[in-house]
């Protein structure tokens, strides 16, 4: 038990964005129409692929002789970032769509 | 110092421009410009983050600039080079490789913790089990769904007998694991590492095996909101606000979106993970065992038909997508529409693949927003409706839903299609939709089918609309 005050109290602020951002979340998405699920749903992959920044973290702190360690970030961070330039490559192609047809 | 301060604050616009983002995003006007303020955002983040102070920094910056250079190349290309039909496969392969980074990032940072390079607390340690496991789930899961979508793996033949027992106890025992290595913070072999994250990798496979058919969507929102979860919780790891900031927004997303796609078919979220779509499939294929004739309609027939009609509704399925008709389509709606019909489109929610799956595909082709009808607007327009085309779709639009309990789609809400005058079935064959159900719509007293590929019989029915 001792652990867990301990564990909240060091992190008492991230726990509490943590709930925020949950009901932010919910807010932001819920406003949101049928047509556009499908490219809202690539949009909101894109972001996960901000685990890219744990990758680039621990590539920074990580000893330069530790090839286990830097290998395997960089790895992560090459598929991270196929989440992130993919994702936000193949939204902007669906919505590029929804915008040709605003200027009938 | 003002380095710091003034990389805080860059990090801090960059959470901004992804709720900004995101928010723009829900309105079809702003759509795309939110999508490129969420995009500068994760250009902001990366830069601060790559840059920012850090203790015991020995940064690295070849091997980092080698991977996220190489990764952007492939994820540009895979992304322009995709076609739109295949969209819903590439959400859920560019999701799984996401979740292939928090898989890694959890492993290596158990690895350290075992072998005594780092000295997590118990608390560190479940949220790297957290994101271990469910990054696991998240990659393998997205990547049997891309396969599964994609056409290279058949449902019915990697399911297990006791499925949901085999999955049950994965599930126990992989949360056992986690408990066991922060209870004894961290003091475990490597082997035990190895074993554990094995473990977790099949747990993920085995947990979107027994899905399939229609449900297949709900599974990629969910996977992708475990992304989300994972990101966070690797957030919490490297101690980055604006990771777990950016993760709980596309957990939070991922299920919102699952929980509105359940409700469209009007199951529960636990029916759909227990996969009730393949166990029963059986019963409601032998129940539906009364056809008649079926009866074909000749293509200068359904243009008259058409052309003398005065209104017309359009149901668009997946066919329509394969086919790539969306354009003829529009065509033909062009030609009806000058000579005075009245042409809609009904979307049905899960017609498709994905949700607003339709709804691209038609704004690719120009239709206009107004044209399109959502599951509620349609129905009551049926009944007063001349000729309902029905393209490519199938189980939306099957009257088995509502009159026959003991099929597997039994309770879907569908497009009540069998209530206008004349029904037109636009299809390739009499194969059976995505849920492998018989349809009685295609033996109803006001069907008549036009078989054949959607594109080129839609080329065909425009021509003939044409000569009239």
């Amino acid at each position: 038990m001792e652990v867990f005050v301990q564990f909240y109290e060091t992190n008492q602020l991230l726990i509490w964005l943590l709930f925020f951002t949950v009901i932010l979340g919910f807010e932001v998405i819920s406003k949101v129409p049928t047509v556009l699920h499908t490219p809202l749903m690539s949009g909101a992959n894109a972001i996960s692929g901000i685990v890219v920044l744990g990758a680039i973290l621990l590539l920074r702190q990580s000893e330069p002789d530790d090839y286990l360690t830097l290998i395997v970030g960089t790895l992560g961070a090459v598929l991270a970032m196929i989440n992130v330039v993919g994702g936000y490559a193949v939204t902007d192609r669906m919505f590029e769509m929804f915008k040709k047809k605003k200027q009938r | 110092m003002y380095l710091k301060f003034a990389l805080d604050i860059v990090l801090l616009i960059a959470a901004l421009a992804f709720i900004i983002g995101l928010r723009q995003q829900s309105s079809p006007d702003t759509a795309r410009r939110g999508n490129l303020i969420s995009g500068l955002g994760m250009g902001l983040a990366i830069i601060a983050v790559l840059f920012g102070p850090l203790q015991g920094a020995v940064n690295n910056y070849g091997w980092i600039a080698g991977g996220l250079i190489a990764g952007s190349i492939i994820g540009y290309y895979a992304a322009i080079k995709v076609k739109m039909t295949a969209m819903p496969q590439f959400v859920s392969l560019f999701n799984g490789f996401g979740g292939a980074c928090a898989v890694l990032l959890g492993t290596i940072e158990l690895y350290r913790a075992s072998a005594g390079i780092t000295s997590p607390g118990v608390g560190e340690l479940l949220i790297i089990c957290f994101t271990l496991l469910f990054g696991s789930v998240a990659f393998t899961g997205s990547m049997l769904a891309y396969a599964k979508l994609d056409g290279i793996v058949n449902d019915a033949k990697i399911t297990l007998p006791r499925h949901q027992l085999i999955n049950t106890f994965l599930l126990i025992l992989t949360c056992a694991i986690s408990i066991y290595i922060s209870a004894v913070e961290g003091d475990i072999s490597l082997l035990f590492v190895g074993t554990f994250l094995v473990i977790s990798l099949i747990y993920g496979f085995s947990f979107v095996a027994p899905i399939g058919g229609a449900d297949m969507p709900v599974v990629i929102s969910l996977l992708n909101s475990f992304t989300g979860l994972t990101s966070a919780a690797a957030g919490l790891i490297y101690g980055s606000q604006i990771m777990l900031l950016g993760g709980i927004l596309v957990g939070a997303a991922g299920t919102i979106l699952t929980v509105m796609m359940c409700n469209a078919m009007n199951r529960s979220l636990l029916n759909v993970i227990i996969g009730g779509f393949g166990s029963t499939a059986k019963s409601g294929a032998a129940a539906a065992g009364s056809q008649g004739p079926i009866k074909e309609i000749s293509l200068p027939d359904a243009a008259i038909l058409l052309y003398y009609s005065k209104s017309v509704v359009i149901v668009p399925g997946y066919g329509l997508a394969v086919a790539q008709a969306q354009k003829d389509c529009r065509e033909l709606d062009e030609q009806l529409e000058e000579n005075g019909v009245s042409v809609k489109y009904a979307i049905h929610p899960v017609a498709g693949r994905m949700p607003g799956h339709m709804n691209v595909l038609l704004a690719e082709a120009d239709v206009p927003y107004p044209k399109l009808l959502d599951l509620d607007e349609s129905n009551p327009v049926f009944p007063q409706t001349d000729v309902v085309i029905v393209v490519g779709a199938n189980d939306v639009v099957n009257p088995a839903a509502q009159t026959e309990p003991g099929s597997p789609i039994y309770g879907m809400p569908v497009l009540e299609v069998w209530k206008a005058k004349h029904v037109i079935v636009m299809k390739r064959g009499m194969s059976k939709g995505y849920a492998g159900v018989e349809n009685p719509l295609f033996f109803h007293e006001r069907s008549k089918m036009l078989f054949g590929d959607a594109k080129e019989t839609m080329q065909k029915l425009v021509k003939e609309v044409k000569a009239l």
